[in-house]
C-alpha cells in the first residue's frame, strides 16, 4: 500500500542528501571528535561544518549552537539553565499550548517551589499578550514560549515578546522545534535567548537536537561531563546525527521558499475542499498567522481516532487532537486551551505536510475523507439529532 | 498507534447492525459527546420475549463502534436474563481482548445494555446513584465500587481505565484510592478463605483450567497455547498458533488467559511468555 504521510510536524522523512551525507561517519570515518589523530580531527571539521550550516539558518553564529540528543533535552537544558542562573527567582511563564516537553517540566516545577503562570490564548489559538506582560514580575526567571504551535500550527509573535522582556531583562526561551525549517528565523534580529530545535522535523534524523544560547546569557549544563561543546553538553557527540542536522540545515535555508510556494498551496488545497466537501467542518486556529504546512480541521459529531484508522486504510498517515488517541481521556489540552467545543475536539484531525508531498497524494485525501466522515456520521447517534 | 485485535477491527471496518429499531422494545443511551463516546442500543423482542433484533449507533473510537457491535451480535437470540449476564468482560473476551486504556468502552456497552432492559421492564430512569467522585466524567462511587469488585481492580489507573474516572483534572484520585483500599479490605477476608493449593494442585488446577476454557477460545482464533512450567507464582506458557505471530497476544495473555486463572485457579498468578 502506498503510503501518503500528512503527519510532518510528528516526524519527518530524512531527506536522501541527508542520509547520504551521514552514512560514510558510521563505520568508514567513525573517530571520536575529541581524538588527537588525524583520523578524529576529520570528524571535528565536520562537526563545525555542521554547527555553520545550522548557525546559518537561524541567523546565529556557531558558537551559539549546542547540539544536544533531541527538543525536549533542548528545553529541559534552557529551562533548568534559567532557573539554576538565577536562583533566588521563583517565578516560571509559558503558554497552556506548549508542547509537554515545556508544559509538564513547568508543572514539576511547579510541585517543587515555583510559582508557575501559564498564558491562555483565545479561541483562534492566539497567545494573550497583555495576560504575559501583567504577570511579569521581579521574580520571573524565565518565560517560555513556542515559536509556533505543533497542534493548530498557530505562530506566536516571539519578535515582539522578545522586545518586551529584553527591556525588562527577563531571560527568553522559544521552542521552535515547529517553526525552523518552515519560516524565516533571524535571531540576529530577534531577542530570544534561548531557542530549541530538534532534527527529524526538518528531514534530519531523531535523536539530534540543539539549544542555540545568545553570546551572554547565563547558561549552566543539564549534562555534565566531558569537555564536548565546550564543557555545555557533556556526552560524546552523536557524529552521524549531528552530520544529518547540519545537512537538513542547509537544505532548509536553501529551500526555505519552498515552504511558501509549494508546500501551503498544497496545504490550502486540502483545507479549502475538505471545508467545502464535508459539513460541519472548520479549522482550528488562526488561519492567517498559522505554519504553511498545518491544518487542523475539526469535523463535528465523530472521533477522531476513528477516522484515523479508517484513513490508514488507505495508507493516509495524519493525526488527531482526540482523547482515544493519546490513551487519555481528554482531548488535547492545545484544543481545549483554545476553547474548541468538544462536539468538535474529539473529531480534530492535523494534517501536516512537507516537501515530499504531492498533489495526488492531496486529491487522493480529498476523495476519500468525506465517505469516511459520512460513514462515521450514520453511525453517530448526535448526527441525525443535529441536523 | 493502539493494538487492536482482528476481531476488534473487524468489528470496526465492519459494524453489524448498525442503526435505529422504531418499534423497539427497549431503548439505551448512554455517554455523552463531551465525554468522547456514546452508545444507543435497541432491541426487540419475538413473542418467547428472546431478542430478536439488535441494533446500535455509536459515536466514538474504534473499540467503542467495535464493542457496541460485538455486543448486539451477542445478545441476539438470548432472553433477557441471559442477556443480563453479559459482563464487561465477557465483551471484550468477544473480541479477542481490548487494549487496557480501552476496557471503557466494553463498560459502555454493558451500561447501554443495562439500561435498554431498564427501559423495557419499564423501571424508572435510574436516579444517579451514589455521590459523584470524579466530576469530570461524572462517575459515582458506586460505579466506582463495582468496576473494582467485577474487574478485579486495584490501581487508579485501572479504574480510569474501566470507568474514566480519574482521567480528567484527577483531583479525586485520593477518593478513587480510598475506594480501591476500602474494596480490597472487604475482600481479603473472603480471599483468605480459599483453600491454599499444595503445588500439585495448583499445577493440576492449571492444567485443567487451560484444557478446557482456555485453549478452546484460541483456538477459534487459529491459536494455541501450551503450559510449560509453573515457578511459585508464575505460570509460563508457550503460545502457538496464530497467537504466536499475533500482534495482540501480550494483550490476550493478560486480559485473557491470566484474568481467567486468576479467577478459577489462584488470585496470586502471574503469566509469563517464554519463547
Amino acid at each position: 500500500m502506498n503510503v501518503i504521510y500528512v503527519d510532518n510536524n510528528a516526524t519527518t522523512k530524512v531527506a536522501p542528501e541527508v542520509l547520504e551525507e551521514m552514512l560514510p561517519y558510521f563505520n568508514e570515518y567513525y573517530g571520536n571528535p575529541s581524538s588527537m589523530h588525524t583520523f578524529g580531527g576529520m570528524v571535528e571539521h565536520k562537526i563545525v561544518e555542521s554547527r555553520e550550516r545550522l548557525a546559518k539558518l537561524l541567523g546565529a553564529s556557531p558558537e551559539e549552537i549546542i547540539f544536544t540528543s533531541c527538543g525536549t533535552e533542548s528545553d529541559s537544558t534552557a529551562i533548568r539553565a534559567a532557573i539554576l542562573s538565577n536562583p533566588r527567582k521563583k517565578h516560571i511563564v509559558t503558554s497552556r499550548v506548549e508542547h509537554p516537553a515545556v508544559k509538564n517540566l513547568y508543572e514539576y516545577l511547579s510541585k517543587n517551589g515555583y510559582r508557575a503562570t501559564f498564558v491562555p490564548v483565545d479561541r483562534k489559538g492566539r497567545l494573550d499578550l497583555d495576560y504575559l506582560y501583567k504577570n511579569l514580575d521581579e521574580d520571573t526567571a524565565i518565560v517560555s514560549i513556542m515559536w509556533a504551535n505543533n497542534e493548530s500550527g498557530v505562530i506566536f509573535p516571539i519578535e515582539e515578546i522578545g522586545r518586551v522582556l529584553k527591556e525588562k531583562g527577563i531571560v527568553f526561551h522559544t521552542d521552535a522545534v515547529q517553526a525552523v525549517g518552515k519560516i524565516p528565523i533571524d535571531l540576529k534580529n530577534t531577542a530570544v535567548d534561548m531557542l530549541s530545535i530538534s532534527g527529524h522535523k526538518l528531514h534530519g534524523p531523531k535523536g539530534v537536537g540543539a539549544l542555540y544560547v545568545r553570546k551572554g546569557t547565563k547558561y549552566s549544563p543539564f549534562l555534565i561531563g566531558g569537555h564536548q561543546e565546550k564543557g555545555r553538553r557533556g556526552g560524546t557527540e552523536n557524529v552521524a546525527s549531528i552530520i544529518g542536522l547540519g545537512k537538513a540545515s542547509e537544505l532548509a535555508a536553501a529551500n526555505l521558499s519552498d515552504e511558501s510556494i509549494k508546500v501551503k498551496p498544497l496545504r490550502d488545497k486540502l483545507e479549502a475542499e475538505l471545508l467545502n466537501r464535508i459539513p460541519n467542518s472548520m479549522v482550528n486556529g488562526d488561519r492567517d498567522h498559522r505554519l504553511p504546512n498545518t491544518t487542523s480541521i475539526a469535523f463535528e459529531y465523530v472521533e477522531g481516532e476513528a477516522i484515523l484508522l479508517m484513513m490508514d486504510e488507505f495508507g493516509i498517515c495524519a493525526s488527531s487532537g482526540s482523547a482515544c488517541t493519546s490513551g487519555s481521556l481528554e482531548p488535547s489540552h492545545v484544543l481545549r486551551a483554545m476553547g474548541v467545543p468538544f462536539t468538535a475536539a474529539h473529531g480534530s484531525i492535523r494534517f501536516s505536510l512537507s516537501v515530499y508531498n504531492t498533489e495526488e497524494e492531496i486529491d487522493v485525501i480529498i476523495e476519500k475523507l468525506p465517505p469516511i466522515i459520512e460513514r462515521l456520521r450514520e453511525l453517530s447517534p448526535f448526527w441525525k439529532k443535529a441536523q | 498507534m493502539w493494538e487492536y485485535t482482528k476481531t476488534v477491527k473487524d468489528h470496526f471496518l465492519n459494524p453489524r447492525n448498525v442503526g435505529v429499531i422504531d418499534d423497539a422494545d427497549g431503548v439505551g443511551e448512554v455517554g455523552s459527546l463531551a465525554c468522547g463516546d456514546a452508545l444507543t442500543l435497541y432491541f426487540k423482542l419475538d413473542e418467547n420475549k428472546k431478542i430478536k433484533d439488535a441494533k446500535f449507533q455509536t459515536f466514538g473510537c474504534a473499540s467503542a463502534i467495535a464493542s457496541s457491535s460485538a455486543l448486539t451480535e451477542m445478545i441476539k437470540g438470548l432472553s433477557l436474563e441471559d442477556a443480563e449476564k453479559i459482563t464487561n468482560d465477557k465483551i471484550a473476551e468477544f473480541l479477542g481482548g481490548l487494549p487496557k486504556q480501552k476496557m471503557h468502552c466494553s463498560v459502555l456497552g454493558r451500561d447501554a445494555l443495562e439500561k435498554a432492559i431498564a427501559n423495557y421492564r419499564g423501571q424508572a430512569e435510574k436516579k444517579v446513584e451514589g455521590n459523584i467522585v470524579c466530576e469530570c466524567f461524572g462517575v459515582t462511587d458506586l460505579e466506582i465500587k463495582r468496576a473494582v469488585r467485577e474487574n478485579s481492580l486495584n490501581s487508579i489507573e485501572d479504574v480510569t481505565n474501566y470507568v474514566k474516572a480519574g482521567g480528567g483534572c484527577e483531583s479525586c484520585h485520593e477518593k478513587i484510592q480510598k475506594i480501591i483500599d476500602e474494596s480490597l479490605g472487604l475482600e481479603m477476608p473472603a480471599k483468605k478463605k480459599v483453600i491454599r493449593l499444595t503445588n500439585i494442585q495448583k499445577i493440576k488446577l492449571i492444567e485443567e483450567t487451560l484444557e478446557r476454557e482456555i485453549k478452546p477460545a484460541l483456538k477459534k482464533d487459529g491459536g494455541d497455547i501450551d503450559l510449560v512450567d509453573v515457578d511459585g507464582n508464575n505460570v509460563l506458557v508457550k503460545l502457538q498458533g496464530t497467537c504466536a505471530t499475533c500482534s495482540a497476544s501480550q494483550i490476550t495473555l493478560k486480559h485473557y488467559v491470566e484474568s481467567k486463572l486468576r479467577e478459577l485457579v489462584a488470585p496470586e498468578l502471574l503469566v509469563e511468555e517464554v519463547h
